[in-house]
């Protein structure tokens, strides 16, 4: 294993975030906020508790996903999609690094910077609402899966775009609008019976729920299945992106 | 002589079905100068490609210092170094973290030491807390090329190093491409111009349309495919047996008081004296004989010509 080149390149994409440190932090937190005084203060108060939830409460899981499910995806496809523009890449694929090593460095650190914003997320929140997170270790490993199997999804996306249009559209019109019908702001189990059988092909609707179980101990679908799903999206990246390098798609002609 | 790598009957077609690499077979010996010379388009950015791992081969085995290049890729991409034709730099790092990073991604330990030596030896030390974008053209090719060095390899390749250049710094980057050799660094470099050529090479592999046309020592090179001129500044006329007897000698040609006599180098033992001859037999004074041996470029145009 190359160590120190894995290193390189994660420190390399964390420096990209310190560099743009206020924009990085500032955004999400700032986004989070209109949320609260939106949905929490100035609507919450009107709208009925949720499972037995405060609204203002309830909605905490989603925004952390809805936040860290973009920040993955924005800064993965970045990342890789940057250096394969300016050709800067070349440096990456001429050195004594496998692919494996590559995605470690590149993933990783969309991955950390993520778990860092949602956490700032979860701060942000507990200033509105009182928090309670009944189980923390899930909620971390929840937190862990989702980052890697998106910022792998992102990884992904930067390979396969050619332009800096195809990075926006995937998030813009798949991952926003599956998160926000995924449940993020309310239970599907409010849904009428049709409406709920189709959100359930909705793979969102199992990270939202599996997520929001840690918190409040409520599921829309059970916490198991959305364990296996997460998982289970995850391996499917990872064979996608262990293909490319196989074949070098879209990396090497 | 050791061979640090060598080439065999690669094959590159691009997935459009352009065969950019046609049978390549290449040998470059440790420590050379190598200058890989053919026309834009001929295939010498694929073949680096193909060496360094940017490029899939469609057949053939590359090995470099005793390592294949797909399977023992760490320990055969150690080995090189890469400074690409594009001029491609991370805007917003600084100098000295950038050649730093090149180290890390060799699996190397920052060595500041290291990486400050480097900078001096191409006039970047005051730069080192530059970001890239304030630098100008000249200057990221030598940050390209430190970082190329950052993990101390033993071959160096040097994709048009001087393309777009201006001629100071030109003459300034050959100066540093011989240093580096006469550190036992390998160079292979790839370059249109012949005259770059001419100065750097120890030997010369010509490449047009995707296969090697011609491998040799520089010196061999001019002499076995040169042509060369001799030219004769002679006094008073010429008339008779002796105008005769000159103008029977295939390729000569009569300019006012010079004679200009073209001949193959490899047959100057039987042609040269015959000139001389008749100018001695016919007492013909001449004062001055000066000899042009072809360059380059014309025996490039040769060879591509065909
Ligand atoms: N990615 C690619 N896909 C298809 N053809 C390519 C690609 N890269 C280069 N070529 C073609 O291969 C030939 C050789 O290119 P190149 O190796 O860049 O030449 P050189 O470096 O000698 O100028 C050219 O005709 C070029 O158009
Ligand atoms: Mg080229």
């Amino acid at each position: 294993m190359n160590y120190r080149g894995i290193i390189a390149i994660y420190r390399f994409e964390m420096a990209r975030m310190w560099r743009t440190l206020g924009q990085s932090i500032a955004s999400p937190v700032i986004s989070t906020c209109l949320y609260f005084v939106v949905f929490g203060s100035a609507l919450g108060s009107r709208i009925d508790k949720v499972e037995g939830i405060e609204y203002g409460t309830f909605i905490v899981p989603g925004l952390v996903m809805l936040t860290v499910l973009t920040q993955c995806i924005s800064n993965a496809s970045f990342g890789i999609y940057f250096p394969k523009f300016t050709g800067t890449i070349y440096e990456v694929l001429s050195a004594p690094i496998s692919a494996f090593e590559i995605v470690l460095g590149y993933v990783g650190a969309a991955a950390s910077k993520a778990i860092i914003i949602g956490s700032i997320i979860l701060a942000t929140a507990s200033f509105f609402v009182e928090l309670k997170i009944a189980h923390p270790f899930y909620m971390m490993a929840f937190l862990v899966l989702t980052t890697f199997t998106f910022s792998m999804f992102g990884f992904l996306i930067g390979i396969w775009a050619d332009g800096f249009e195809k990075l926006q559209i995937v998030p813009l019109l798949v991952i926003t609008p599956l998160t926000f019908l995924g449940g993020a702001f309310y239970s599907i189990k409010m849904l009428p019976p049709f409406w709920y059988k189709v959100s359930l092909v909705n793979p969102m609707v199992y990270l939202i729920s599996g997520f929001r179980w840690s918190f409040y101990e409520t599921a829309d679908v059970p916490v198991g299945i959305s364990l296996i799903g997460i998982t289970l999206v995850l391996t499917i990246t990872l064979s996608i992106i262990y293909w490319i390098f196989k074949t070098g798609y879209k990396l090497k002609p | 002589m050791d061979t640090v790598l060598s080439v065999e009957s690669v094959n590159k077609i691009y997935s459009g079905g352009f065969q950019a690499l046609e049978n390549i077979n290449l040998s470059i010996n440790k420590g050379e100068i190598f200058a890989l010379l053919g026309p834009n388009g001929a295939g010498k950015t694929t073949l680096i490609g193909a060496i360094c791992g940017l490029v899939k081969l469609t057949s053939g085995k590359i090995t470099i210092d005793g390592f294949d290049h797909q399977r023992d890729f760490r320990s055969a991409r150690s080995k090189i170094g890469l400074v690409p034709q594009e001029l491609t730099t991370d805007a917003f790092e600084r100098v000295i973290d950038t050649v730093a990073f090149s180290q890390g991604l060799f699996g190397l330990k920052k060595d500041i030491e290291y990486v400050d030596k480097l900078l001096k030896d191409f006039s970047l030390f005051d730069k080192r807390n530059n970001k890239l974008m304030t630098l100008s053209g000249g200057m990221k090719r030598r940050v390209m090329i430190a970082k190329a060095l950052a993990h101390k390899p033993e071959i160096l390749f040097l994709d048009e190093p001087t393309a777009g250049v201006d001629v100071q710094l030109r003459e300034s980057m050959w100066e540093q491409i011989h240093c580096l050799k006469e550190r036992g660094v390998t160079i292979i470099l790839t370059t249109h111009y012949i005259e770059e050529a001419e100065k750097m090479a120890d030997r010369i592999g010509i490449i047009n349309k995707g296969k090697i046309v011609q491998v040799d020592e520089k010196k061999s090179l001019i002499k076995r495919l040169g042509q060369k001129t001799i030219q004769i500044a002679y006094d008073g006329s010429l008339e008779g047996q002796a105008l005769q007897d000159l103008q029977s000698i295939p390729n000569l040609k009569l300019d006012g008081q010079l004679i200009n006599y073209e001949y193959q180098s490899t047959s100057a033992v039987e042609e040269v004296p015959k000139l001389f001859k008749v100018l001695v037999d016919h007492k013909i004074p001449f004062s001055e004989v000066e000899s042009k041996e072809k360059s380059l470029q014309d025996i490039f145009v040769d060879l591509v010509r065909e």
